[in-house]
């Protein structure tokens, strides 16, 4: 029996592997050779790569940009969704509701750029929005920020990716919650137990999971931002958004693969760490 | 007596009438948001049947960099359908961008299907040594972003010689290993002792797949197939990078090359775009709750 179980195993498997060994595992381990040589004659040079985009100024920028921009997201998502699917929960009737918080996901980022740009410059709908407010309650005068070519696209950035994925986290969050028995809750009540600590007490322990499930994905959805801020800003946007996304994109396109090689081993080997950590740390809590 | 009961009547009514309260206020709460989600989707809708002039007129500052605001009519003074017209009728280089997009979906979709599943299912039924870890290796894959192994891609690539074809973006994306973790998690669903059931009935382990894994795990392969769909419709940074030669592009690049000035056909175009995920969005979209689940399914 194990013998068979084994054999299908690896018939249904073997298709899949293959690709996956010829289109990712094999070319990967390439680049990691080729990011101890040189991108010209191929010789071996040690760790220079690395040296080189530990001392380049666009690369630091950008890994401080995204870091910051991931621990600036995510908890916010994660707050965000599970607030609103706190509420939502009250509902008995969520379909439409979350149709509405789903749809973001289903516009592709090149149907929005436009709108985005409309909103977001000098002359846009938020600036008339805030003068006219302003206007009416007197605090100040015209409004005229260009929020795409100064700091504030870094906060463009962040709505846009809450806007996209808001639904999504709901979704998981909502899926949480309906895992919680009713009875818990109940035998809570009768315990006397008021709303605040059913929450605190069954609500998010018991949401522990849901939590590692949803930072995961939230921060495999962060790195797709980069549509946003590509099409609204180009390759060099302001340097507040300037990501390690606009680095590869940017080395692959002056075909300087050696530094892309180093970047690259160097990003996959940390997120790979970051992944591994988040598994133990959710296999411990499941144990 | 006749007090005490009118009187926990009027409680009763009392918190009756705080939780209807307490629903609004709940709904109302969360329409808020619902707003910044339509406003996009009804500017693209009106700016799309707005005629040039008018689009002009409401677009002025964009052109002139002056003081004045942007300002706008959601319902047109003078609509048109000029601007379809022009795109369903006149631009042929639109319908070809229309099919290559539907080409590199429809292609990515059909290779997931008769590579991630299989594979989903072999993890999900055969459960030998090994295979954890390499379930692990797949979760690990699906969570590194395309920039990581962007170069590697597109060593293989160049290495095949398929850059600046169609296969250069479908290949890759036909073993991504999102589909066999979705389908993975709707095939887990399937109780063990009905594989085991028609073990003994003397069907081969093929026809338990087909006849049996298929159609009770559709709902982990569909989920599987609408945020494919979505994910593929919206796909940029594969294209961009492997993609020389414009008349290949998906329409996803090509939206964004549009130029101001011709912002009524760029609503227009946006708006064709957004139909067939509008599309998928409503047809499969209990199937992509269903999929948002199972994506954060543990092994």
């Amino acid at each position: 029996m194990l013998k068979k179980k084994r054999k299908f195993f690896y018939v249904f498997l073997l298709p899949s592997f293959a690709g996956i060994m010829l289109f990712v595992i094999l070319p990967f381990a390439d680049v990691v050779k080729r990011s101890f040589t040189t991108a010209v004659t191929g010789q071996f040079n040690g760790i220079k790569n690395y040296q080189t985009i530990f001392h380049n100024q666009a690369f630091l920028l950008a890994v401080g940009n995204t870091l910051k921009f991931t621990l600036v997201c995510i908890p916010f998502l994660v707050l965000t969704g599970f607030v609103t699917a706190l509420l939502l929960n009250q509902l008995e009737s969520k379909g439409f509701v979350k149709s509405v918080y789903l749809f973001p996901l289903a516009m592709p980022t090149a149907t929005v750029v436009m709108v985005w740009k409309m909103i977001f410059y000098k002359q846009g709908f938020l600036n008339l929005f805030l003068t006219r407010l302003l206007g009416w309650t007197g605090f100040w005068g015209e409004v005229h920020t260009d929020y795409l070519g100064s700091g504030a696209a870094f906060w463009v950035l962040v709505g846009s990716y809450i806007w996209k994925n808001l639904g999504y986290t709901v979704i998981l969050w909502l899926a949480g919650l309906m895992g919680i028995p009713t009875e818990f809750y109940e035998a809570a009540k009768v315990d006397g137990a008021n709303s605040l600590q059913r929450l605190w007490y069954i609500t998010l322990p018991n949401l522990k999971g849901s939590l590692y499930t949803i930072v995961v994905l939230s921060f495999l959805n962060s790195f797709k931002i980069y549509r946003e801020a590509y099409l609204t800003s180009g390759a060099y946007p302001d340097k507040s958004i300037y990501l390690l996304q606009h680095v590869f994109n940017n080395w692959f396109v002056n075909l300087e693969l050696d530094k892309m090689a180093a970047a690259a081993v160097c990003t996959g080997g940390f997120l790979m760490i970051v992944i591994l950590i988040l598994q133990r740390l959710w296999d411990r809590n499941e144990a | 007596m006749k007090m005490e009961v009118r009187r926990k009547k009027n409680e009763k009514s009392v918190k009756q009438l705080k939780k209807a309260v307490q629903k609004v206020l709940i709904v109302l709460l969360l329409l808020v948001p619902a707003v910044f989600v339509v406003m996009p989707v009804l500017i693209l809708l009106s700016g799309a049947l707005m005629d040039s002039h008018e689009l002009r007129n409401h677009l002025s500052s964009v052109f002139s960099q002056g003081n004045e605001f942007i300002s706008w009519k959601l319902i047109p003074d003078y609509p048109s359908f000029a601007n379809y017209k022009k795109i369903l009728l006149e631009t042929p280089q639109f319908f070809i961008l229309f099919w290559n997009s539907m080409k590199l979906v429809v292609c990515i979709l059909a290779g997931q299907l008769v590579m991630a599943v299989p594979a989903a299912w072999g993890f999900a039924v055969y459960q030998i040594k090994g295979s954890r870890v390499l379930f692990v290796l797949y979760v690990v894959l699906m969570l590194l972003p395309f920039q990581v192994t962007m170069l590697s891609c597109y060593l293989v690539l160049n290495r095949l010689s398929l850059l600046n074809t169609h296969l250069a973006i479908i290949l890759p994306a036909v073993f991504s290993t999102f589909p066999v973790f979705l389908s993975y998690g709707g095939f887990r669903a399937i109780p063990a002792q009905l594989l085991e059931a028609a073990r003994i009935d003397g069907a081969g382990e093929i026809t338990i797949f087909l006849k049996l894994g298929l159609p009770l795990g559709k709902s982990g392969l569909l989920s599987a197939m609408v945020l494919g769909f979505l994910e593929y419709w919206n796909m940029m940074e594969q294209p961009m990078a492997f993609l020389e030669d414009k008349a290949l592009w998906p329409l996803s690049l090509y939206l964004p090359e549009i130029t101001w000035g011709q912002a009524g056909f760029a609503f227009c175009a946006s708006v064709v775009t957004l139909i067939p995920a509008v599309f998928v969005f409503v047809l499969g979209q209990d199937y992509l709750e269903q999929g948002i689940i199972y994506s954060g399914l543990k092994e």
